[in-house]
Formats: structure tokens, sequence, C-alpha cells
């Protein structure tokens, strides 16, 4: 009991002791944050800074519900989207940093939050990471290219995780679908969808699945593939064409109890020694300024020289902010919960057309054709999806019947229980067809 | 008339205690479920819930999840009590502690050491494929679930079947040898029936926590069942849409249907025993042969259960494993970055759990002799809305108690409330508090209610009789009921994981989650949880060397 109570006591000092501290909710793991908080302290002895790790959806959601009585300073995660949300309901405060030799745009991205509300820090960019020692076992080519995760041979081979769990990969399907097009972007999801071994319900779920052999190929943004690089797995990673470099960011939450510190903060991410912080092997973010690339080790990726990297899409931020929860919506109606039918289907087209190369059949060919229509073929048109009153009804926030004119009753699981109907119908369908084919071969 | 007040009032505070800790947090969230869009009642998303093709698909896995659950942990959960309670069996204290093990590790880190040895590419797999050309799907879909909830929930049965049976008066069975009974019919008619409400208390909470588990699902990437269902559309989905929290009611009702069921099962028949003979049943000696097939069958199921802790062993301290049947090399590094860097998580999660889990027993102490013994009104009410904290997922609860106590502030620093690091303490102690209660309750069930009202009879007091009859018989029940819920709060992360507000406060689960978010985070994180499954280990052994040595001894006395 004695024990217990010097605990107590001891609880109670440790909470009170430090006055002159920073409090920040993160996203980022602890390799990466206990190495700035360390960095951070040392500079400033009297500050002491308070890490608080949350996902990033549980983090929005965290400071939404505490906003009433508000002890966090800042908020520092990946996505900007949920940058974006904090700022669309008034959580956050205008700061911006003096630091020098930050250029305003990293491949076509802008760095900071045009309005200042929120600053990037760091860069990231989606691509394919693979499992050396997997690809060599099974034979398998290192993939280059998202086309490339289409081919039959990477089937039950590769993971990713599901957009509604990560606000990385949200960008990562955003960034197909503003690559290539609506349309051809979800027929190009679905189409790797089918060699998907599992839809993970974390984003590091897929370097995890990666570096301990789970599968092979693995969708994942790049620090994730640097850094186990850096680790030592038998790893290595790729960005591909149709790819977006975003900054990873950091946001002062209005009426921040310590907002001098804040911003004392915001400024070491942005110095010179917060900038190679983020080489570290352990760490391995694209630091966004490009004379920090010097320190950088021999193959490490460098945006500001090769302008490949995440230059092909111009991402549009607006829209993919706008039509955010109703895309990852879709993907987990169509994709994540009925992968084993989409898998289903798909090898059922994969024998049709293995067969239909060692013999030509007009008919066969017809049928196939139609099986992969009906796979890519998606419960609601662009225009729809693109539909601002459409989009009310996924809205995170609660919203008056009032607000929602036009489909007014209409509710969520709803219009996801239709689609669910539609999909799950053409899967089967397109299944029925190229087994139709097989016959005719 | 004391009598009364003491026991009115007992029920009272009791009462208080779950309605600001449970009803109120989650029906804050749970009204959520019958709103409509312009916030009145409705019953439409219960009527979207069962139109719902995937959530019925959900439903169904969830239930067939955790029947199969039952089955394959009664598999690994008999034979380890049966040979350690009827033979004299070398051992029987170790293997009871090390079948205990696998509750004090978070189910998240154990789908991550199964993946290791059983996963597609796992050892077991990369062995069979390179010796047989073949592999066996241990991991795939449902099957991993079951495999990994089996594994990780057994003990529930173990604990309560081993209680039950060291509970069985020696002299029942004397009497029905010397009426020339034997072999499977005493078995049939005396071991069986009186071991029932053991086997059913384990086998109704297995049932109900795989089928609200949320992260062994998760981390196979399950997403077709009940609770992560729930738990992706509260997290991704938000307040708008109101299914996650249908889930969540649906989860409840079924999670008390099946605790009605278990009671019903058990309705209407007296387990009790009159004496209190002790020692459990009659301890035979193995013939050699005998001796060998026990040695094995236990062997295996011991490896089997604790594969998950050979696995994280072996990862923390590993340096990489990748692909292969065992890591490249190995290093004590994680360790030394653990217990330099990061004591802290160890110590936290100490104090969370022995205060929890304290809480816990006297909580259930009480809840269980008001239910069995007293005629307070309501007193079933107590019992069902303590059980239904199984029901709840972790997650809702946590909500629920951010949103109930954040605004109101903590006296001592002027923080909100539901950032005191007591809350975490509460939070633990009402969800691990119907382990401690069946615990409670299977022990006072075997108590015959003569010998308190012989007490009684006798002039002793309320609190007398409570001290002197009802505490020493029920320790062992008690005990092993604290080891429950303190050991099982130390792998709680669903619930925290809402409520931490800095890191200074983590327990040991969320330093592990946090670690096993990175590519170099897997080592440390493996040698915390290796740590903390070690401090609970000699603690349990501990506690069951007690249990042990007092049934030795009231065993004597009753024989001499």
């Amino acid at each position: 009991m004695k024990k217990i109570l010097s605990f107590i006591v001891a609880f109670l000092f440790a909470t009170s002791a430090f006055a002159n501290t920073v409090t920040i909710v993160t996203s980022f793991p602890k390799d990466l944050s206990g190495k700035f908080k360390a960095a951070f302290e040392k500079k400033y002895p009297n500050i002491k800074v308070e890490i608080v790790g949350k996902k990033t959806t549980a983090g929005i959601k965290y400071i939404q519900e505490t906003k009433s009585n508000n002890t966090t300073d800042l908020f520092w995660a990946s996505a900007p989207d949920a940058f974006e949300v904090l700022k669309g309901d008034g959580l956050l405060q205008k700061y911006t940093s003096k630091a020098k030799g930050i250029p305003s745009k990293v491949g076509s991205y802008p760095v900071n939050d045009p309005d200042g509300f929120y600053t990037g820090f760091a860069a990231a960019g989606y691509g394919i990471m693979w499992n050396t020692r997997y690809l060599k076992a099974n034979k398998l080519p290192a993939p280059q290219q998202w086309s490339d995760l289409t081919n039959p041979v990477y089937f039950g081979h590769v993971g990713m995780s599901a957009p509604s769990r990560s606000g990385t990969t949200h960008l990562t399907v955003e960034t197909w679908l503003q690559g290539v097009g609506f349309d051809k972007g979800w027929a190009l999801s679905k189409e790797m969808a089918a060699n998907f071994k599992t839809v993970t319900a974390r984003s590091f779920g897929v370097p995890d699945g990666v570096n301990s052999g789970d599968f092979g190929v693995g969708i994942v943004i790049d620090f994730f593939g640097l850094s186990s690089i850096g680790s030592g797995f038998p790893v290595d990673f790729v960005y591909p064409k149709v790819s977006t470099l975003v900054p990873a960011n950091i946001g002062i939450i209005n009426n921040a109890p310590n907002k001098k510190n804040a911003q004392l903060f915001i400024d070491f991410l942005l110095s010179t020694k917060g900038q190679e912080t983020l080489l570290d092997p352990k760490i391995r973010r694209l630091p966004v300024n490009p004379n920090t690339y010097s320190k950088a080790p021999k193959d490490f990726p460098n945006p500001f020289k090769d302008k490949s990297i995440g230059a092909a899409v111009k991402f549009d931020v607006d829209l993919s902010k706008s039509r955010y929860n109703l895309i990852n919506s879709m993907f987990d109606v169509m994709i994540t919960y009925r992968l084993d039918e989409l898998r289903d289907a798909m090898s059922a087209i994969y024998k049709a057309e293995a067969a239909l190369k060692k013999k030509s059949n007009s008919k066969a060919s017809a049928l196939i054709k139609e099986a992969r229509a009906l796979i890519a073929k998606n419960p609601i048109s662009e225009a729809k999806a693109n539909d601002a009153e459409f989009n009310k009804i996924f809205k995170k926030k609660r919203k008056k019947a009032k607000d929602i004119e036009k489909y007014a009753g209409t509710r969520q699981a709803e219009v996801e229980a239709g689609w669910d109907k539609a999909v799950v119908a053409n899967y089967s369908a397109a299944k029925k067809k190229a087994e139709q084919a097989l016959k005719l071969l | 008339m004391f009598k009364n007040l003491f026991l009115n009032s007992t029920s009272l505070i009791i009462g208080v205690f779950l309605l600001l800790f449970l009803v109120i947090p989650i029906a804050q969230v749970f009204y959520v479920s019958f709103l409509d869009v312009n916030g009145s009642f409705t019953l439409v998303n219960f009527s979207d819930f069962f139109k719902n093709q995937l959530f019925i698909e959900s439903f169904y896995n969830s239930f067939y999840v955790a029947a199969m659950s039952v089955v394959l942990a009664s598999v690994f959960a008999l034979p380890l009590a049966y040979f350690t309670s009827r033979f004299n069996f070398k051992g029987s204290v170790i293997i009871q502690s090390l079948g205990f093990i696998p509750l004090i590790m978070p189910p998240f880190v154990g789908a991550v050491a199964m993946k290791l040895f059983f996963g597609t590419n796992g050892s077991v797999n990369l062995l069979l494929d390179q010796y047989f050309g073949f592999k066996i799907p241990f991991m795939e879909g449902l099957n991993g679930v079951i495999f990994v909830e089996s594994v990780h929930y057994f003990p529930f049965i173990l604990i309560n079947l081993i209680t039950s049976l060291n509970n069985i008066d020696r002299s029942m069975e004397e009497s029905a040898q010397s009426l020339g009974s034997k072999g499977f019919g005493l078995f049939k008619r005396i071991v069986l029936p009186l071991s029932m409400p053991g086997y059913i208390a384990g086998a109704s909470l297995v049932f109900l926590k795989v089928f609200d588990d949320l992260g062994t699902p998760l981390l196979l990437d399950i997403n077709n069942m009940l609770a992560p269902q729930a738990y992706l559309r509260i997290s991704s989905i938000g307040i708008n849409d109101p299914m996650g929290y249908v889930i969540a009611v649906i989860l409840v009702v079924t999670s008390i249907l099946a605790v009605w069921v278990a009671k019903m099962a058990l309705g209407g028949k007296d387990y009790s025993m009159l004496q209190k003979g002790g020692g459990g049943m009659i301890k035979r000696d193995m013939k050699t042969r005998q001796k060998i097939t026990a040695y094995s069958v236990v062997g295996l199921i011991l490896f089997l259960v604790l594969s998950p802790h050979i696995a994280l062993t072996l990862l923390s301290f590993g340096t990489i494993w990748s692909f292969s049947v065992v890591p490249d090399a190995y290093t004590i590094d994680h360790y030394k970055n653990i217990i330099f860097e990061n004591s802290i998580f160890i110590k936290n999660t100490m104090l969370y759990c022995t205060l929890a889990a304290f809480i816990d027993i006297v909580l259930a102490f009480f809840i269980s002799y008001i239910v069995l013994r007293t005629k307070v009104k309501g007193r079933q009410l107590l019992d069902y809305i303590a059980m239904s904290a199984l029901a709840i997922p972790g997650l809702v609860l946590g909500i629920g108690y951010l949103r109930t106590f954040y605004s109101f502030n903590n006296p001592l620093d002027g923080k909100p409330l539901a950032s005191w690091w007591f809350m975490i303490v509460l939070i633990l102690a009402v969800r691990r508090l119907p382990y401690a209660l069946r615990a409670a309750n299977a022990a006072l069930m075997q108590i015959s209610k003569f010998l308190e009202e012989s007490a009684e009879s006798l002039g002793a007091r309320k609190t007398t009789i409570f001290r002197k009859i009802l505490v020493p018989l029920m320790t062992g029940g008690l005990l092993a009921g604290f080891i429950t819920s303190f050991s099982t709060a130390t792998v709680e992360l669903s619930a925290t994981i809402m409520l931490v507000s800095t890191e200074v406060d983590a327990p040991l689960a969320y330093g592990i989650y946090s670690y096993m978010q990175t590519a170099a985070g897997r080592g440390p994180g493996a040698a915390l949880g290796m740590i903390g499954v070690l401090i609970v280990a000699v603690g349990t052994y501990f506690s069951q060397t007690i249990i042990d040595k007092k049934y030795k001894k009231t065993g004597e006395v009753n024989n001499g």
C-alpha cells in the first residue's frame, strides 16, 4: 500500500513538475517523434516536449472532442487532408515560420497551407516496396509501375491499406483517380486489388507484411519503404510515374496553452538540424529544404533534382477534400469488404485469358471483355461522385436535414447497401461470363 | 435491521459506481444509434442493419468464429485441466501457470507473433514447403482468427475448470466409489456435473470475448466481422453514420443473450457441496504408458499455446526476421533500449492494473453475494450491468469516457478529468470486472448456503460471516479473479488508447502498439512485450503456489 501511495505521489509530481511544456498530438511513430523530442529538448533544455501518439483519424477526433478544454499545442501528422478537416472546424491558428531556404513547392504540391494554418516540414510520396527474398523464392519480377501490379503473376502477393483507415493511403487512391481519370483509375485499382493478399486495417500493416515476408509486394508511402531499408530488411522501394509528393505537416491548435513553445517547435523542424534529423535511417523522410540532400546517403531520392518524382500528376487538393469520405466508402464497398468476390471473379478471368492465348475464339474473347467491363463498372458516375450535394451524405459532421436538400433523408448506410448489392452482382456476373468463355475454349 | 441497511447501502454504492462509469458513458454513445439526421428518435438505423448483406454476413462470421473458438479452446483446456487435477502430475503448478500465460499478451501482439510462425510464409509453412512441398493455411481467413483467439482465451476455460475441479469435495467422489461407481460412470455422474459451473463460466467468457474482440481480426485484416465493422465505421466514418453504434448495440444484445443462455444452462441445479473437503479429486499415480501419453499431449498443447511467446522471444532477440525460419542474427540491444529508455510503460501498467484488479475483486465479491444470497431489489440488474461491460467494445467505452468526463476538471491539477491517469484505472476496472465476477460467482456457488445459515442461527453478524466463512472459502476463487483481471488488464489497448493523453501516463500495451508501428520498432516492441509477460507470469506463479498450498493445508486438516 505504501508503495502504491508513493507511486501516486510520484505521478502527481510528474504531471505538475514541468510547467514549461509543449504538448503535441501526433500520428508519427516513436522513432520519429522521439528523435525530434530529444533534439528539441537538447536545444531548449527548459522546455519539455509531451508526445501524445494517436492515429491520424483518432487524433482529429481527440482534438475535436477536447476543444472545449484544450490542452494540446500542436497537431503533427502526414495527411494534409487531416489538417484541412481541423482548419475547416476552426481548430487551427495561423503561423508562418521565418525559416529560410524552403521552396514554395515540392513536386507539384505547395509546401505550406496557402492560408497559413499549417506548415509542411517533410515530403512524402507513394510507391511500391517489395521483399527481395520473397520475390526470388517465388520467381517474381520487381514491379516498377502501378500497371505492373495488374499482372496475374502477382496474384495473392500484393498488400495495401484501406484509404478509410489511413490518410496517406487515401492520397494514393486519389492520385490514381486524378492521374489516369476517374473510371480508368477505379478500373486500375480493382485490377491491382484482384492480386491483393490482404487489405490491411493499419497503414503500417503493409510494410510489416512485406518486411516479415507475409506477402511480397506492398503499396506504401515512401518512408515506410526507405526506413525498412534503413533498418536492414531485405526490401526495396520505387516511385512509379503516377505519384504525388505531398508534405507532412504541423499546425498550432487554436487557443494552444503554450503558443510560444509551439512556434519554437515549428521553427526547429524547419531548421538545418531539424531537416537533417529526417535523414536518420529509422526515419528517412524527404526534407523540404533542398540543401539538406547533400547530407543524404547515396541512393536517397531527391525530388528537387529528380523531377520525375511526383511531378506527373497535378494534384487537386480541393477536389480530393470535397469527396474525401465518398472515395473511402467506394473503396471499402468495392474492394475492402468484397475482396474475396473480386479475387474469385478475376481468377476466373485469368484462367479464361490463359486459355485464350493458346486458342483463338472471338466469342470467348468478347465474353472476357464483357467480364472485365463488369469488374471495372462503378456503382456511380464521376459526375455524381463530385456532386457536392450527394457528398453531403458522407460528411463526418452531422448535418441538419435542411442542409441536405436534394438528398434529404438519404442515409450513408442505405447508399452503401445499394452499392454493395450492385458490386456483388457485377462481380458474380463477371465470374459467370469468364467461366462461359473458358468452356468455349 | 442493520443487516438490511448494510446490504442495501452496499448495493446502492455499487449501483452508483456502475451507473457513473459504465452506464452513462455508454448511454452517451448509444443514443446516437436511435437518432435520425434531425436528432429525433428513430429505428430506421436498425432496419438498415438488417437490410445490409455485409452486416448480416459479419454477424454470422462473428458468431461462427466465437463458437468455433469455444470448441478449439476446450480442446486445449480440457486435457490440461484433467491431467493436472486428476493425477499426481509433476510440474502441475508450472503447467497451470504456463497455460495461463497466453492471456497476458495483447491479442494484437499474439497475432503478429503467430503470423511469424504459422502465416503463409511463417516458419512452419516455410519448413513444410521446403521438405514436403505443401503449406497449411492456419492463418487464412476466419481460421486465423479462430486459431489466435482460442490460443489467447483458452485460459479462461482452463482456470475456471481447475478451480471447479479443485473445489470438488473429495468425499463426494469417495462416496460414489464406495457405492460402486467408477470409470466413465463416475466421471459422468460426479466430476462432469460438479465442474459444469466452472466450464460454463469459462466457455461463456471465451464466447463473449471472441465475439467482440477487435484487435485480432483487425491485425489479421478480417473486416467481415461485427466488431471490426463497428470500429471501422466509428473511427473512419464518424458520427454522421450511426451504423457503428447500431452494431455496438447488437453486440451488447447478443452478448447479454449469451450470458442469459449460460445462466439458463446452470439454472435450477444445485452445484453446492455441504462440506468443504478441499483437495479436489482423488489424485492417482499414472502408469508409464499413461505418463508418456499425458506428457506428449500436454507438451503438444503447451507448444501450440505458447507459440506466440516463443515467436515473440525470437523476435525480441532477433535482428532481422524476414521470409526465414528464424531471425538472421541475435542481439540484446532491444532490451537495453527498453530498460534504459522506456521503463515508464512497465511502471504505469503495474500501478494501473493492481489498482483496477483490487477494485474488481472487492466489487465482485459483494455483487456475487448480493445476487446469489440475498433478495435485495434489482440484484439481477446489478449482475447484468456489471457483466454487460464484457460486451462493450473498448473503443466505444473509451469515447464514452471522453465525452462524459472531459467537461469536468480534476480538482487536483485543474486539467480535464478524462485526461487524469486514474480514469485509465477506472476504465480498466470496469472492463475487467466481469472476469472477477465470474470467478467470484463460481466460487460462491460451490459454498453451501447452510454454512452461512448455521453461522447466522448461532448469532454471527453479516460482517463476521464474510470474514470468517465466505472470504476464506472463496480465497481461491477471488485470487483467481484478481489474477485474471490484473493480467488481462495489462494487455488492454482499445479502451485506453482513447484516454492516454500524454506518454508519461501510457501503459505497456500502448507502448508496444506505438513501437510496432515502425520498421525498426518490432524488436523493441517485442522486448517490451516479453518483459510484461515475465512480470505477470512470475506474479501468477506465486499466486498459484499460494492457492495450491492453501488447498493442501485444508485437505490435510480434513483428512486428519
